[in-house]
């Protein structure tokens, strides 16, 4: 056969099939994509400070751990609430002449996914801690430390954001821990991630019942116990203890203890209810941080909640009444009703 | 080989007790994607059994036969019991009968043996106690242009500093998830380390030695001499450039966004897209001036790789289809046609010379490579989406590229079928050479790493391994067991041709065995922590809890890393030796060389 033979037929058959099907399976559907999906109508674009931040978050390749999809299974539940889908990225252009559009997606989850934190993560002293060493609130994490996007200062203006460190994070630093511009900008950045809500109507694409396994397994494997009552305590460490700790002692200087609270211990759940659903500034004087809705951004359901909560009030030795799922279901319809007619 | 299939067996052996201490163990166990890679595992110790089998039936044989020889004994006291003069007499014109044999000079007759042809070369006799079975040396071949050898030790010389100097970058960060306070500095800190390792093995250290082992490869089967060597020179100083200069940026803060492998900006990487055009030129240009009639496969593959690349090169940096979701799109491409057809297609070029050419025996089937040539061109071209399976790209991509991934069952069997093939009747070569062993491995990484590669692209395999350290023990396997070592074979092939000098073989072993078991002691732990974490994620478990349970097995990363590492100083040193060594005074090679100078006296 003649290419065999021919070096120019080989090669312009071999480059035209590969050509050809690169068209097919990458250009023309990037291309597609790129020309027609528009941003859903309720985002924002990025602030100044937040696409400050976001070089920042490119330039210290977080992306190498931290990834910004929801994918549509069931898993990815906890990232957001609901998967993301094409019209998320949308407002994603080239970030300038020399560099590439940053869509920030990721391939790694080393660490959490980031599509959803300025909601999941609200907490702005908490965010600033974590970067300056995140094992000062996460013992077990393995991120990076950024102490270069935090400076120290004497006396700092009153303008400054001080840095509560714990003193075994502060290894040899005698002055306050003051954020720079960089550090301030990447935390805006990450409190902008949040997913956009679908314009009224649109349905909402779902999640793909993939544990098809062990949702077979629940009725015959559990008993009815645990079908009532959640896991508190995974509840509790996928909501709570990145600032409150643990052992519920929460952090000196930046969060409050959850452990001898009197909060947590009355015997009327209302206040402990209202701080975990609406969020809490009442201690920001004594040098606490402030609470973020942690219910409400999470959408935490009544059983959820109920299970935190006697979580709560039955560890670290506090000894608080066990509240019951309908009595917490009662509150949430009340809030929820306030919040409509509001 | 024996301590290969111990850790094999060991693996298999704690893999299944994790599984249980699950509730829904069961499942993971019957997920396609964790079966073939358990079968994968499964092979070699199947192979054992069938070892074993065979010295089983030697062994009844034995038995077997020492009855015979007790019978035997029998049968001869018997005789001589009832001996009678007949009989004796029988027995002794039997006896001589049997007896008989030849003198050894029937046909010689009693003359001194002599090679007046110079037929026996190259005879060895081994004067000392050996430890470690000595190998074949490297044979002469006709004398190459000292200033293509110059140019091909030159980009192995900078490919081989790359790789030292990228593993200590990958050491560093494999240290790091074990001890994560052990530095504060922001050059060294983790996302901007980590594309600095992978781009400088990538672009660095597998691109410059592919290229080097290129330039020695396309002339020699087109039988001509290279186009320009100048031009070989360019390339080199481009490629360098570009990775010295990408290395700053990245590690300065400055990247093109964090697509994986597309973190050098444009301006760098234009650098290297002009290297690999100016090599795509220099090997076209050679082969138009081919003395053969056919194109021989090797540089059906290595062309095609390079002319590929420019296109994978533009496709991820052209600016018209990179916005939103588009962007996506383009990096799942782009990442890996950059690993398949740039890597992969250009080693199994390399491959489908040095292979026949090591083994003195030609390629079992040139179909069958032609097979494997155009199949994973159609198949591998379609796979890229599989990166983001369940994400927001569209569905049907995400299909085609699954479809796409179990496509490369094709051409992957076909080139494994082939090489393996190949290795038939040449087993007993591997004991006594020191190649062949990288060659071997190579060959079976090439079959595990891309049907691994096939069993993740399932949607069921994606729930347990995506976004888990599965992933990086794949690459490993992959771009470590695949392309490293056949890198590597090519190398300790060609060099001592080139040199004429050859490196110690004990270090040629213990470089062989440490990034070996490196390898293993890297991904097989990976594996096993990475699937149990994709099970906690399944479950729902607060995310830190995969941390804490990642631990051990990141420790066991370091320990394999670290052993990878270290066979790469033996690598850096053996180049060293086969490059500069001087030569060690050979009382043999002196004689020949005092003979040359005695006037040759067979034409008077």
């Amino acid at each position: 056969m003649e290419i065999y033979n021919n070096h120019k037929i080989l090669y312009i058959a071999a480059l035209s099939l590969f050509v050809g099907l690169t068209l097919f399976a990458a250009v023309i559907p990037a291309y597609e994509v790129d020309q027609t999906t528009v941003p859903l109508p309720k985002s924002q674009p990025l602030s100044n400070d937040a696409t400050l931040g976001k070089a920042v978050f490119i330039r210290e390749g977080c992306v190498a751990c931290h990834s910004q999809q929801v994918r549509n299974v069931d898993m990815d539940k906890m990232w957001g609430n609901r998967p993301s889908i094409a019209a998320d990225y949308a407002r994603l252009t080239r970030t300038d002449v020399w560099r590439n559009t940053a869509s920030l997606m990721g391939s790694e989850r080393t660490g959490p996914d980031l599509t959803n934190i300025g909601s999941r993560q609200p907490s702005i002293d908490w965010n600033f801690l974590h970067l300056y060493n995140p094992r000062s609130v996460v013992s077990a994490s393995v991120m990076p430390a950024y102490p270069w996007l935090f400076e120290e200062k004497e006396y700092p203006y009153p303008e400054d954001i001080v840095v509560n460190v714990p003193d075994e994070f502060k290894k040899g630093v005698t002055g306050k821990i003051v954020a720079t511009a960089d550090a301030r900008h990447l935390v805006a950045f990450l409190q902008s991630l949040k997913q956009v809500d679908l314009p009224d109507g649109k349905p909402v694409p779902i999640f793909l019942n993939t544990n098809a396994a062990s949702a077979k397994a629940e009725p015959a494997g559990t008993t009815s116990k645990l079908n009532t009552e959640l896991d508190g305590k995974a509840l509790y460490a996928q909501n709570c203890q990145a600032c409150h700790q643990e052992n519920g002692q929460g952090l000196v200087g930046a969060f409050p203890p959850l452990k001898d609270s009197k909060v947590v211990a009355d015997q009327n759940p209302e206040v402990h209810f209202t701080i975990i659903m609406n969020g809490y500034n009442g201690r920001v004087s004594e040098g606490y941080g402030v609470m973020p809705p942690v219910g409400t951004n999470n959408n935490l359901k009544p059983e959820e909640i109920a299970a935190i909560m006697n979580y709560e009030r039955t560890s670290w030795g506090n000894k608080g009444r066990k509240v019951t799922v309908t009595e917490i279901k009662e509150m949430f319809n009340k809030t929820k009703t306030a919040k409509t007619s509001k | 080989m024996k301590k290969f299939y111990t850790l094999t067996i060991l693996c298999l052996g704690t893999l299944p007790v994790f599984a249980q201490d699950k509730e829904t163990g069961g499942s993971v166990l019957t997920n396609p994607g964790v079966m073939i890679t358990i079968i994968l595992i499964l092979l070699p110790l199947l192979f054992v059994v069938y070892l074993v089998t065979v010295k089983i039936s030697r062994l009844t044989k034995t038995i077997r036969q020492s009855k015979i020889k007790v019978d035997a004994k029998q049968l001869a006291s018997d005789l001589h019991e009832v001996s009678s003069e007949e009989l004796l007499l029988e027995v002794a014109k039997r006896k001589q009968a049997l007896n008989f044999s030849l003198s050894d000079h029937e046909l010689t007759g009693n003359l001194k043996p002599e090679d007046t042809k110079g037929m026996i070369n190259n005879p060895v006799s081994v004067d000392s106690p050996r430890f470690f079975a000595s190998k074949k040396k490297y044979v002469k071949r006709p004398e190459i242009d000292p200033a293509l050898t110059k140019l091909i030790l030159w980009y192995l010389g900078t490919a081989t500093f790359y790789l030292v100097l990228g593993t200590t970058v990958g050491e560093y960060l494999g240290i790091k998830f074990s001890a994560p306070d052990i530095d504060h500095v922001p050059w060294l800190s983790f996302g901007r380390l980590r594309p600095v390792h992978t781009n400088m093995v990538f672009w660095g250290w597998s691109s410059l030695a592919m290229i080097g082992l290129g330039y020695y490869v396309v002339p020699i089967v087109s039988n001509t001499p290279l186009a320009s060597i100048k031009r070989g020179w360019y390339g080199l100083v481009l490629i360098n450039a570009a990775v010295i200069l990408g290395t700053y940026s990245l590690m300065a803060g400055v990247n093109n966004g964090g697509g994986e492998y597309r973190e050098y900006i444009w301006p760098i990487m234009l650098l290297f897209a002009l290297g690999l055009g100016v090599t795509l030129l220099n090997y076209l240009q050679t082969i138009a001036k081919r003395k053969t009639k056919e194109i021989y496969l090797s540089n059906w593959y290595i062309v095609s790789a390079v002319m590929f690349t420019i296109v994978i090169a533009l496709v991820g940096y052209l600016p018209f289809w990179q916005n939103g979701l588009g962007e996506t799109i383009a990096q799942g491409y782009y990442m890996h046609q950059a690993v398949g057809m740039w890597f992969m297609l250009f080693n199994l070029g390399l491959i489908y010379y040095f292979l026949p050419q090591q083994l003195n025996t030609p390629i079992y089937s040139y179909s069958l490579g032609i097979l494997a040539f155009w199949s994973q061109i159609l198949f591998y071209t379609l796979i890229g989406s599989h990166h983001f399976i369940f994400s927001a790209i569209p569905w049907w991509l995400q299909t085609v590229a699954i479809i796409g991934s179990m496509g490369m069952l094709i051409p992957v069997a076909a080139g494994t079928t082939n090489f393996l093939m190949t290795f038939r009747s040449s087993w007993h070569k591997i004991g006594s050479s020191y190649t062949l062993p990288f060659y071997l491995v190579g060959i079976i990484f090439y079959f595990t790493g891309s049907y691994q590669g096939t069993a993740e692209a399932f949607r069921t395999s994606n729930l347990y391994w995506h976004f888990t350290d599965f992933t990086v023990a794949h690459s490993h396997i992959t771009m470590y067991g695949i392309i490293a070592f056949m890198l590597w074979a090519g190398i300790y092939t060609l060099v001592p041709r080139l040199t004429n000098k050859e490196p110690r073989q004990g270090l040629v072993g213990a470089h062989f065995w440490l990034a070996f078991l490196g390898i293993l002691f890297y991904a097989v732990p990976l594996m096993i922590g990475a699937t149990l974490k994709g099970q906690l994620w399944i479950d729902g478990k607060p995310f830190i809890d995969g941390v804490v349970l990642m631990a051990p097995y990141w420790l066991w990363r370091a320990i394999g890393g670290s052993l990878m590492w270290f066979s790469h100083l033996i690598f850096a040193y053996n180049l060293y030796t086969m490059v500069h060594k001087k030569q060690e005074a050979d009382l043999k090679t002196a004689v020949f060389e005092e003979l040359k100078k005695i006037p040759d006296t067979s034409n008077i």
